[in-house]
């Protein structure tokens, strides 16, 4: 299985858990159908024109029906963001396999599990919505409520419980490491160069090559650079993983972020933040270090608030191994590789796991405030809309590419505060895949069906679809499709002592055969060319019959036969030897040679030789010992 | 020759001759033939030859066979020949050196040949040498013709194309007294050396071989181009028909070196008014040529001055097909250009012209550029196509941001390659920006605005593109008419400004400076145009931009303060500046302004923001701007003391040139153009002069300049001289103390004076009475100083002496180590 990521788009659907009780969305009015029937008014809330569930925020569970997970031996997990139903997959459905992924791609991971469980576990909701699932009822909803999917499988959040006994299952890879699978295939976790620890991967056996290219980047940002040369030679490419916007250049968005971040601090407003707590924060605090002494922001405090805020910076430091070839080199100074700690150090940037505590005595505005969840459905940032949504000075600045940022604002409805979209997703544009391509020359290129055509909202973008010869087999969700390519050849090992004994002969320059007697031994798909068993001595005693004296004896070998008969010479040679009244036609594969007197046929073609006589054996092996004098053996 | 020289020489010649000794550099060899230049230019060479016979025995020396240095291989060709061009001396020569050197028997067929610099200077040596008669019989006799021709396609470019320009030279000196007589004469009847070179034209012309035909073109280019003699008619009449041929064909072989060919005969004023079928050629080729070779030769054609109509139709209609294809292929107006299209055949489609990425971007980049260069010409095409022009580069700015819906698969295509694009838009902005000398339908400058202002608010424009944005944008801010009666924006420019405004903060806010450097350039063009307007001043005034543009003066990146240092200027000056509303301050932040500028002409570590302090101030004197005006002496006295002392030479000078201004208020402009001249004394009453001057020594104005006619940097120097030499000559009808012995202070002013101009300008003048000061100034030979100010400061090592004495040095032949060390 390849990765095993978690749509959160279905949170949207939810009413924000706030930390603290919030007047405003507790008195938001019950929906009623049409006709007036509030039967639902518990379960659905009215926020300026949209229904929202007033429940525990639910997720879409990756497709289960389509496969038995508990028969998934493998599951390579390619970055932190491709692993958050982990747990979902590893306690609830009988998997009994093992989990690939690298170091830091687990520890990042787990704080990321621990922030989602921790910021809906804080604010226990006793309510739990689910009268609205019911198909009948479903369909009488407005949208998009009425058109989320496979609704009754959406599942509320894990524990911690489950999230670490899920990611006890993983077993912890290096780059370029090799893992053989069962003997059958070696899988290689590669640099992809989107965030610390991520990886594509590579499937192959001895003669198939399959490469696996999830997020990845060609930016250079703060994670080891993309591994490309190992791409190539691929037979197959699976492609997925591209940015989510294609249209948004991550540079011009940085750009965007800053100088709006800047105009709003400067009239006096706060800056919030929504995003996760490690990945592009780690970069837009870089770029804010460079930046707010230009911006004159010296003296405006940056804060980030996440249960897992100070294991994340701390995280980012300390897998150097994991990072750009700058940031590494800095550790060796020694410097910490990310310019955040001395934005900790001299107390531009401060970091609290909630708002309750220190944070409420040291907090001062105007401020920048980073703090999660993106959706805007539970964590702190919930409490930060409530207490900045009234004032325009305020500005909310969604960096975060996953949520559609319209609906993340739709239960904070009527907002004054200014809204700005910078989504920074550093992931592989269309221009770039085209460029990888051609670079990689896989044989064939697998991509989900959106890639290879132009956004439904910019149908004429033809430079927003995968450009590749030959074109990219596409596929859609529970489509199943057979790679195009077959196995034919298996390795095969000689043992050493079976190899020393073989003599061979050159046929060709260059090329030399040799027969070989041998038993084949295959276990755990691996094959063995062993020595045959010595024939049994006839031992006279009485000793035990051993179980190998039960393989048959080989039979004495007749030599193989190599090269071409020169029909000429052949016939030649039959002259000599008393033929005559010969007679040679050619054929399509070759020439029949006609000894009319012998009323005996000799068919001679690249790859057989028949002698058709009628019952004189003598005659059969006269010609046949002529033939073989043409014919080299071994 | 100076006899310094002449006692240098012979030893010189003995290393050049010696192959053990290490040459001099190329450098060296270079200025030494540089000096034998300027001296047989001025004299006679034989004389020369005479005089220093050691010439003569390195010349000689060099033929022996010897390991010579390639390097002193080519020299003695080149001097040769160089000596070679005066006939007398080339009679000298004939005998036996000349032949050795330039024959056969020479290096031509040594192992130095082997050497590009060997072959390079053999080529020039002929060419020098081949300025008379004699010199055209040697050449025919020594076979260096057909030396010539092969080193046409030598390895190394600067010799084929040499050897391609000797071939120019010989065939115009050779017809120099034979065609020029008798310009009806026939190709069959001129020299023989002509004729060769012609047959040898005509054969690479009927050549399969594109580098022969390249040979050919670019020497029949250079001949058209630099030799506007009747003969050169016949010549075109004589190879018209083989250049016509090319045009047969496919593809048409050299093709660029042919459009260079059309074009330098087209410009030829022998050829072009003659009817010798040229016009036909250039039409038949711009319809053979290649839609990205064809360009080039439309826009040669187009800036013709002289050309039939229907051939300037042609050539804009070709130049224009690109831009058609992409109206058409957006539908946008179609056929809007048609009736510029002589041609008058198919219209070209975006899938054969624009077939590729690379050659979409490519053919559109020239062909935006060589629109913008036409556009501001006279003989550019009339009626110029100023709408339809504007729809396609819109239309293309459009494509480029993927703003545009093409509707269409080749409007689809054209989208997908550009989208991005850079260098396409950068040279779309540019043409816009061009485009704006001209009017447009008032809904086409809608789209205008509205496109740039796309530009300027769109994250995705990168930095240069934004620069050519911001550019492009006050060209047509310019541009757009005034509303009568007031000197004001028109409304719709107004409207577009209130839009612009609000994306300027968030530029000057930008992390990439170059960006906030644009912004910052565009903001002080535009209060530099509009600032006493009162719409443009409303809505600035509305906006953060003055704000953050003072704390932009303490920006990390120098370029960025220097523009925030002139745009504060330009705001002050404006009255632009935002200042506080309270009572108890009046002008207390205006005052800070001017002590902002002074902290950063005194602290900051970067030359540029000083720089643009100084420009400001100069500006603000000369305007009496108010924080100047209230205390001009402490402002320019404060100002000239920091000047003073700062390391960078401009910031210096540019003191000097407020020091100026200050001295013209308060003297009085200078009645001459130059402001320096020296101007013979205005009778001017005694006592009010010595009151004008006062002010000048409160300022210690003159401790500045004196201290800058010591300066190292010349052009410091040089102003301050100047300056000086102005007011000694302002100061000639004062009648003080006559004389620098009568006051002591003069004297020890004097005496400070040369322990100045000596290195030490550690004590002060103090405070100087104008007396002393005119008694100073009458006593200095400024005249002098000027003199040697405007000799170049490298005059003593740039003399042949010291250049003979250095070659000399570096193989130790002086036998003493003093080598000029510079």
């Amino acid at each position: 299985m390849l990765d095993c990521g978690l749509d959160m788009t279905s949170t949207l659907n939810f009413l924000p858990l706030p930390l603290v009780q919030s007047p405003r969305l507790s008195n938001l009015p019950g929906w009623s159908l049409k006709d007036g029937n509030a039967f639902l008014d518990k379960e659905l809330k009215e926020c300026s024109g949209h229904v929202f569930v007033d429940s525990v925020p639910e997720f879409c569970l990756p497709e289960t029906e389509l496969i038995d997970l508990s028969t998934v031996d493998v599951i390579l997990i390619s970055n932190y963001h491709c692993m958050m139903a982990l747990p979902y997959i590893t306690e609830h459905t009988g998997f009994t396999g093992t989990v690939y992924a690298t170091e830091p791609t687990v520890q990042i991971g787990r704080l990321l599990m621990e922030e989602l469980v921790n910021f809906i576990e804080r604010v226990p909701k006793a309510q739990s919505a689910s009268l609205w699932k019911n198909k009948d009822i479903q369909r009488l909803l407005p949208s998009p409520l009425k058109d989320a999917v496979e609704v009754s499988t959406w599942r509320r959040c894990y524990t911690m419980q489950e999230v670490n006994s899920a990611l006890s299952k993983i077993q912890l890879v290096g780059y370029s490491q090799k893992i053989e699978l069962f003997g059958a295939v070696q899988v290689t976790p590669l640099s992809s160069g989107y965030a610390l620890g991520s990886s594509n991967w590579i499937i192959q056996s001895h003669y198939e090559k399959v490469s696996y290219v999830s997020g990845s980047s060609l930016l250079t940002t703060h994670p080891q650079p993309m591994d490309q040369a190992s791409l190539k030679n691929s037979d197959v490419l699976v492609l997925t993983g591209l940015t989510q916007i294609p249209t948004a250049n991550p540079d011009g968005m940085v750009g965007e972020f800053c100088s709006n971040l800047a105009l709003t601090v400067r009239n006096g407003g706060n800056v919030l933040v929504p995003c996760y707590p490690s990945g592009v924060i780690y970069d837009l605090l870089e770029c804010l270090y460079q930046y707010i002494d230009s911006a004159g922001l010296s003296n405006i405090p940056f804060y980030f608030i996440s249960p897992v805020a100070n294991s994340s910076l701390e995280f980012s430091q300390i897998f150097a191994e994991w990072l750009c070839h700058n940031k590494q080199t800095k550790v060796y100074l020694p410097e910490p590789p990310f310019p955040h700690a001395e934005l900790i150090q001299t107390n531009k940037l401060k970091h609290y796991p909630s708002l309750h505590g220190d944070f409420s005595s040291d907090f001062r505005q105007p401020c920048v405030v980073f703090t999660g969840h993106p959706s805007l459905r539970f964590g702190d940032v919930v409490h930060f809309m409530e207490l900045w949504g009234k004032s325009s000075l305020n500005t909310v600045i969604f960096t975060e590419p996953d949520f559609s940022y319209l609906e993340a604002l739709a239960p904070y409805q009527p907002l004054a505060m200014k809204c700005i979209y910078c989504p920074i997703d550093t992931r592989l544009n269309f221009i770039q895949v085209s460029k990888l391509l051609k670079e990689v020359q896989p044989l064939h290129v697998v991509c989900p069906e959106q890639y290879t055509q132009p956004p439904p909202a910019q149908s004429h973008r033809m430079d927003l679809m995968i450009d590749c010869q030959p074109p990219a087999m596409s596929y859609r969700r529970a489509e199943v499709l057979a790679l195009p390519f077959k196995r034919r050849y298996e390795k095969i090992e000689i043992m050493p002592e079976l190899a020393d004994s073989l003599v061979p002969m050159e046929i060709k320059p260059g090329i030399s055969l040799a027969t070989v007697s041998a038993v084949l031994h295959t276990k755990d798909n691996k094959h063995v060319l062993q020595p045959p068993p010595r024939p049994t001595q006839p031992t006279g005693g009485k000793k035990r019959k051993r179980a190998s004296d039960d393989i048959p004896d080989c039979k004495v070998l007749k030599p193989l036969l190599s090269g071409s008969i020169p029909v000429e010479q052949f016939v030649q040679a039959l002259e000599k030897h008393g033929f005559s009244d010969i007679k040679v036609e050619d054929t399509a594969k070759g020439h029949i040679v006609l000894l009319q007197e012998a009323e005996t046929l000799i068919q001679i073609e690249e790859d057989s030789t028949h002698i058709i006589c009628d019952n004189d054996e003598m005659l059969r092996v006269r010609l046949r010992d002529l033939v073989l004098k043409f014919l080299q053996k071994f | 020759m100076d006899p310094e020289c002449s006692q240098l020489l012979p030893a010189l010649c003995s290393v050049l001759a010696d192959p053990r000794q290490p040459v001099a550099d190329d450098t060296c060899l270079e200025k030494l033939l540089d000096w034998f230049k300027t001296i047989t230019e001025a004299g006679s060479s034989l004389l020369l030859l005479q005089e220093n016979p050691c010439l003569l025995g390195l010349l000689c020396h060099v033929l022996k066979p010897q390991d010579l240095s390639p390097r002193v291989l080519a020299f003695s060709l080149r001097l040769a020949g160089m000596l070679a061009a005066q006939e007398d001396c080339f009679q000298y020569l004939q005998g036996e050196l000349l032949p050795r050197l330039f024959g056969e028997a020479g290096p031509l067929g040594g192992a130095a040949w082997t050497a590009p610099s060997v072959r390079s200077g053999w080529i020039q040596g002929l060419r020098s040498l081949a300025r008379h008669p004699s010199a055209l019989c040697f050449l025919a006799d020594c076979g260096a013709v057909d030396t010539i021709f092969s080193l046409q396609g030598d390895s190394s470019l600067f010799v084929a194309s040499a050897a391609g320009q000797l071939l120019v030279h010989i065939l115009g000196l050779s017809l120099q007294g034979a065609a020029e007589g008798h310009p009806g004469l026939q190709t069959g009847d001129w020299p023989v050396c002509a004729q060769k070179i012609v047959s040898h034209i005509e054969e690479s012309l009927r050549s399969a071989a594109t580098p022969q035909i390249t040979q050919a073109l670019n020497v029949l280019t250079t001949t058209f181009g630099h030799c506007h003699n009747p003969w050169t008619q016949v010549l075109w009449v004589r190879l018209s028909p083989l250049v016509a041929c090319l045009l047969e064909k496919d593809p048409v072989p050299a093709a660029h070196s042919l459009v260079d060919l059309l074009l330098s005969v087209a410009r030829s004023s022998v050829l072009s008014s003659s009817s010798c079928g040229l016009w036909e050629t250039l039409a038949q080729t711009l319809s053979h040529l290649s839609p990205t070779q064809a360009g080039p030769l439309a826009l040669g054609i187009l800036k013709l001055q002289e050309c039939p109509q229907a051939l300037r139709a042609q050539a804009f209609a070709v130049l224009l097909q690109p831009l058609t294809c992409v109206l058409e292929a957006t539908a946008q107006a179609p056929g809007l250009l048609d009736s510029l299209d002589g041609t008058g055949g198919a219209s070209v489609t975006v899938d054969t012209l624009l077939p590729s990425k690379a050659a979409c971007v490519g053919l559109l980049c020239r062909t935006l550029a060589h629109l913008e260069l036409l556009q501001p010409l006279p003989q550019r095409p009339s009626p110029w196509p100023q709408a339809p022009l504007l729809g396609a580069t819109v239309t293309i700015l459009r494509l480029c941001s993927g703003l545009a819906t093409p509707t269409s698969d080749a409007g689809g295509h054209l989208c997908a390659f550009l989208v991005g694009c850079v260098r396409v838009q950068r040279a779309a902005l540019d043409f816009l920006g061009t485009l704006s000398q001209g009017t447009g339908p008032r809904e086409l400058v809608t789209r205008v605005f509205a496109v740039l202002l796309e530009y300027l608010t769109s994250p995705d424009s990168s930095p240069t593109v934004l620069k050519k944005a911001f550019q492009a944008t006050f060209r047509w801010l310019q541009s757009s008419p005034e509303t009568p009666g007031c000197s004001d924006l028109d409304p719709h420019a107004q409207l577009f400004l209130r839009e612009l405004l609000p994306v300027l903060p968030k530029r000057l806010c930008s992390p990439c400076w170059e960006v906030r450097d644009s912004g910052l350039e565009f903001l002080t063009q535009m209060i530099g145009h509009w600032g006493g307007q009162a719409g443009f001043r409303r809505a600035l005034l509305a906006s953060e931009v003055p704000e953050l543009t003072e704390q932009l003066l303490r920006d990390p990146e120098s370029y960025v303060r220097a523009s925030a240092v002139a745009a504060m200027g330009q705001l002050s000056s404006q009255g632009l500046r935002v200042t506080p509303a309270s009572p108890e301050h009046p002008g207390g932040r205006q005052k800070s302004l001017l002590a902002e500028l002074l902290r950063i002409l005194s602290t900051d570590s970067e030359g540029f923001p000083r720089r643009a302090v100084m420009h400001v101030f100069t500006q603000w004197l000369r305007d009496g701007h108010a924080d100047v005006a209230g205390d001009t002496e402490r402002f320019v006295a404060r100002v000239l003391q920091v000047a003073s002392q700062d390391l960078d030479w401009e910031v210096r000078a540019q003191g000097l040139e407020l020091a100026l201004v200050f001295l013209e208020q308060t003297l009085g402009r200078p009645s001459s153009h130059c402001p320096y001249a020296v101007t013979p004394p205005v009778a001017a009453p005694p006592s009010p002069l010595a009151q004008a001057l006062r002010p000048l020594c409160r300022v210690q104005l003159f401790e500045f300049a004196f201290r800058a006619l010591f300066d190292c940097d010349r052009p410091v120097a040089q102003k301050s001289c100047d300056l000086l030499l102005f007011l000694r000559a302002q100061t000639a009808s004062y009648s003080g103390p006559q004389g620098s012995g009568s006051v002591p202070e003069v004297a020890s002013v004097e005496a400070a004076l040369q322990r100045w101009q000596a290195g030490d300008q550690g004590q002060p003048l103090g405070y100087l009475e104008p007396e002393v000061v005119v008694a100073v100034l009458r006593s200095m030979d400024l005249e002098g100083l000027r003199g040697v100010l405007a000799e170049s400061s490298d005059r003593v090592e740039k003399s042949p002496q010291s250049l003979l004495q250095d070659m000399l040095a570096t193989v130790g032949a002086l036998g003493e180590d003093e080598a000029d060390c510079y």
